[in-house]
């Protein structure tokens, strides 16, 4: 059976894979049926039947290491002597980091409020119109894309290179044409990390005009119909009418940008490494707990974004049950 | 019934055009983010394992079915050019070699210690790492093997042991080296315009003040051009500048003295040597050719810092003898050679100074384990008889400090130069000394501040008292 340890041929791996999958067809059978089977079984056993392999997975996988990570945060940079509030002094004192929260900010409240407005203006301007196929696929286009991948187009975009020389860039280019002087656009800081989350709202602009989109088409004609006999149209049926009616959505889709926005990690690595004062949280996290080996301020970054992240969900939770108890 | 069907397949057409625009964008994204890896040139490697003579691996005895793992920052050609030096040893002494290569493995090598995962040998490329990986995982690694100690006694300087040596224990022994005191330049270029190599620093101003003179009319020639952009590790090229100016300013005790915090990092002689480097690389008339303004080094990748120079935009380019693979990835027909398209020139020490400065760097080969055949396959990397693989197996881009490389191996003249001169003993080495401190500064401070220095014009005193501060009170 060594083979199944130590796969080298394609064979080989193809054999481990087909194991692999028997092996999950086996337990879910099994899981299923000894739920399926008797009828007179504690409802207990069937709870923990369903619920005790998440719940044991979520303890390994997400418990500990939180617990850990937030043992950490009071230790030094390696774990074993206790520093207290150190770190967290360290991280809310030093100007380097105050301009790592003030970045954190600015996109956690820029790219959810841009790109939500983004996205329903593009899905009431597209809906039902002859290009809505098309119109939707290319917004939803980015989504497609990886984070880095999407950084790096966006680099080229924004590639500079002196007056006198040929342009690379895109946007350095269109300046260029009009007569302007092309701008550096990745180090003036601090409009340098504005053009980080134009990068960010590129990507999630698409994933909020799909959610919009279908709970717009989800609006009863007749409310519409019957605002309409009441004479309202234009831009005070979207105020009084559509945001309203898709409010849930409105909800659920900000909450989850700003979430996403809270860790974004990816573009401001790949596109500047957090250099020219455009570093965030996560990278911040990133460099000191893995690059720098300071365990400890690593680990307290990691438990400041955990507290800005609980609120949002907290609220994303309540919102829920909100609409729940309407239905 | 048609109405549907021709709906369907819109739907269909789109989500395929969709698809296959997005898969187009990620592969261009791979495509140009793997492309900076040349492949070594025109020139060929050698066969490694052409009249081998086992005589020489008696000592590291039968080493049959055993085998060592290697954990390392080398990746792509330059992995396969090492793993191809492994043969003769693997030939025979009957042991295997798995080496694995990962950018990221300074942030990796921790975790895998973390985690119990631990390769048997890693190459460490800075000194300062290592003591930190000394400290911090005192369990992890292990002391150097007798045999492999014995052989670095045999092979290298007394300078090059202790950069691998820990609080008395010899924990690293060194693998390659680079040397970064070098000017590139295009000899044809200089040749046109009826300039010579300057000797001295003086020298070395004059001709950039001459540069500028010529050029007075073309405001895009410049007598330099420079990049310090490398991701999260940009920076790094200018604290070369620094280590390199200091050496020449205030000369090779103050330097070590400066590397060991003996003296402040923000030292009045410090403060001196940034502020020549200033009169280079934060001076309007000298910087940047063909790349824009001062705070474009910033920016600039430092792959692609010395590219102008082809386009004789920029004159000047100061980067490591590592640099010359980024000329044959620019353009494989480029040739580097002093009577050839590019060349780098030894960048001069000031005249009053009478010992001249190499800075340099390198890797060293940390034990995780202490199996006989790790210490054997620690010895093999020290001796004589791997350098003289390595160099077969490398068309061009590597050299070591080891005393029994045979010169003549090496196939490219900037190699060769590089040899010389580290081992001629009119020339001084020291190893870069951001690799040797703390990582805080070393792969922190040091690179952020001086960064800001040139992107945003940070004063010289600024940016010293700020590295000062962050240095590690233990």
């Amino acid at each position: 059976m060594d083979w199944l340890l130590n796969a080298d041929s394609i064979a080989e791996k193809l054999g481990v894979m087909v194991v692999a999958i028997l092996l999950f067809v086996v337990v879910m059978g099994l899981i299923l049926f000894l739920v399926d089977r008797p009828r007179n079984i504690p409802n207990w056993v069937v709870a923990v039947a369903f619920s005790g392999p998440a719940i044991l997975l979520i303890g390994f996988g997400l418990l500990y290491p939180g617990l850990k990570t937030i043992r950490d945060s009071f230790y030094n940079r390696t774990s074993d002597v206790f520093v207290g509030l150190d770190n967290y002094a360290t991280a809310f004192t030093r100007d380097e980091f105050q301009i790592v929260l003030r970045n954190t900010a600015i996109w956690v409240i820029l790219v959810p409020i841009a790109a939500t407005l983004l996205g329903l203006i593009y899905a009431i301007v597209v809906d039902r119109s002859r290009f809505e196929k098309v119109a939707k696929t290319l917004i939803f286009l980015p989504m497609a894309i990886s984070m880095v991948g999407a950084s790096i187009i966006w680099k080229f975009m924004y590639e500079y290179k002196p007056a006198s020389r040929p342009q690379i860039g895109f946007l350095n280019q269109i300046l260029v044409w009009i007569g302007l002087e092309p701008q550096k656009f990745l180090l003036d800081a601090p409009m340098n990390t504005f053009w980080l989350i134009v990068v960010m709202i590129w990507i999630q602009a698409g994933f909020a005009m799909t959610i919009l989109a279908a709970a717009i088409r989800a609006i009863p004609e007749d409310i519409v119909e019957a605002a309409r006999l009441d004479g309202v149209s234009g831009v005070r049926m979207f105020r009084y009418i559509t945001v309203p009616s898709i409010r849930p959505a409105l909800v659920v889709v900000l909450t989850t940008i700003a979430i996403g926005t809270l860790k974004v990690f990816d573009i401001v690595r790949t596109m500047t490494g957090g250099r020219f004062e455009t570093s965030v949280v996560a990278n911040e996290f990133y460099t000191q707990a893995l690059r720098q080996g300071d365990n400890g301020l690593g680990a307290a970054l990691a438990v400041i974004l955990f507290v800005l992240v609980v609120p949002i969900i907290v609220y994303n939770v309540r919102q829920l049950r909100k609409s729940e108890e309407i239905r | 019934m048609t109405r549907t069907t021709r709906l369907n397949r819109r739907r269909r057409l789109a989500a395929v055009t969709a698809g296959t625009a997005g898969l187009a964008l990620l592969v261009g994204a791979c495509g140009s983010s793997g492309s900076d890896d040349g492949d070594g040139g025109g020139n060929t490697a050698g066969d490694v394992t052409a009249d081998l003579d086992c005589a020489a691996y008696e000592d590291y005895g039968d080493l049959d079915g055993k085998t060592v793992t290697v954990y390392t920052s080398i990746v792509d050609t330059e992995l396969e050019q090492q793993i191809e030096s492994y043969r003769p040893f693997e030939e025979c002494t009957g042991a295997t070699v798995e080496a694995e290569g990962s950018k990221e493995f300074e942030a990796q090598l921790p975790v895998r210690i973390q985690s119990g995962n631990v390769p048997d040998i890693a190459y460490v490329p800075q000194p300062g790492f290592l003591k930190s990986l000394v400290a911090d995982y005192p369990d992890a690694v292990k002391p150097v093997g007798d045999l492999a100690s014995e052989y670095v006694d045999a092979n290298f300087t007394e300078a090059w042991r202790d950069y691998g040596t820990v609080d008395g224990t010899l924990y690293g022994t060194p693998l390659g080296a680079n040397v970064k005191s070098f000017v590139w330049y295009s000899p044809s270029a200089f040749a046109d315009a009826g300039y010579e190599v300057p000797e001295t620093y003086e020298d070395l101003v004059a001709l950039s003040d001459q540069i500028v003179a010529d050029n007075e009319g073309d405001p895009d020639i410049k007598p330099w051009c420079a990049g310090i952009g490398s991701g999260d590790a940009t920076g790094w090229p200018a604290t070369d500048w620094l280590e390199d100016v200091l050496l020449r300013t205030a000369g090779p005790d103050v330097y070590d003295q400066w590397v060991n915090h003996d003296i402040p990092f923000n030292d009045p002689q410090v403060a001196e040597a940034l502020g020549t480097v200033g009169e280079i690389l934060k001076n309007p008339d000298y910087v940047n050719g063909g790349l824009g303004d001062v705070s474009s080094i910033a920016t600039t990748e430092f792959t692609e810092g010395g590219y102008p120079i082809v386009d004789q935009l920029c004159y000047m380019h100061r980067q490591a003898s590592f640099y010359q693979a980024n000329w044959t990835t620019l353009d494989p027909d480029l040739s580097v050679a002093e009577d050839g398209d590019v060349f780098a020139f030894y960048f001069p020490a000031p005249e009053a100074e009478e010992q001249k400065p190499v800075l340099g760097g390198g890797e060293f080969v940390v034990p995780f384990a202490d199996r006989p055949e790790v210490q054997a396959f620690q010895a093999y990397l020290t001796s004589p008889e791997w350098s003289n693989a390595k160099a077969t197996a490398t068309p061009q881009g590597w050299i070591s400090a080891n005393k029994g490389l045979d010169k003549s191996l090496l196939q490219s003249p900037i190699d060769q130069l590089s040899v010389d001169l580290l081992t001629d003993d009119s020339y001084v080495f020291r190893f870069d000394g951001s690799d040797q401190m703390p990582g805080a500064v070393g792969a922190g401070s040091f690179w952020s501040e001086m960064t800001e220095w040139i992107a945003s014009d940070k004063s010289d005193e600024d940016v010293l008292d700020a590295i000062e501060a962050s240095w590690p009170a233990s």
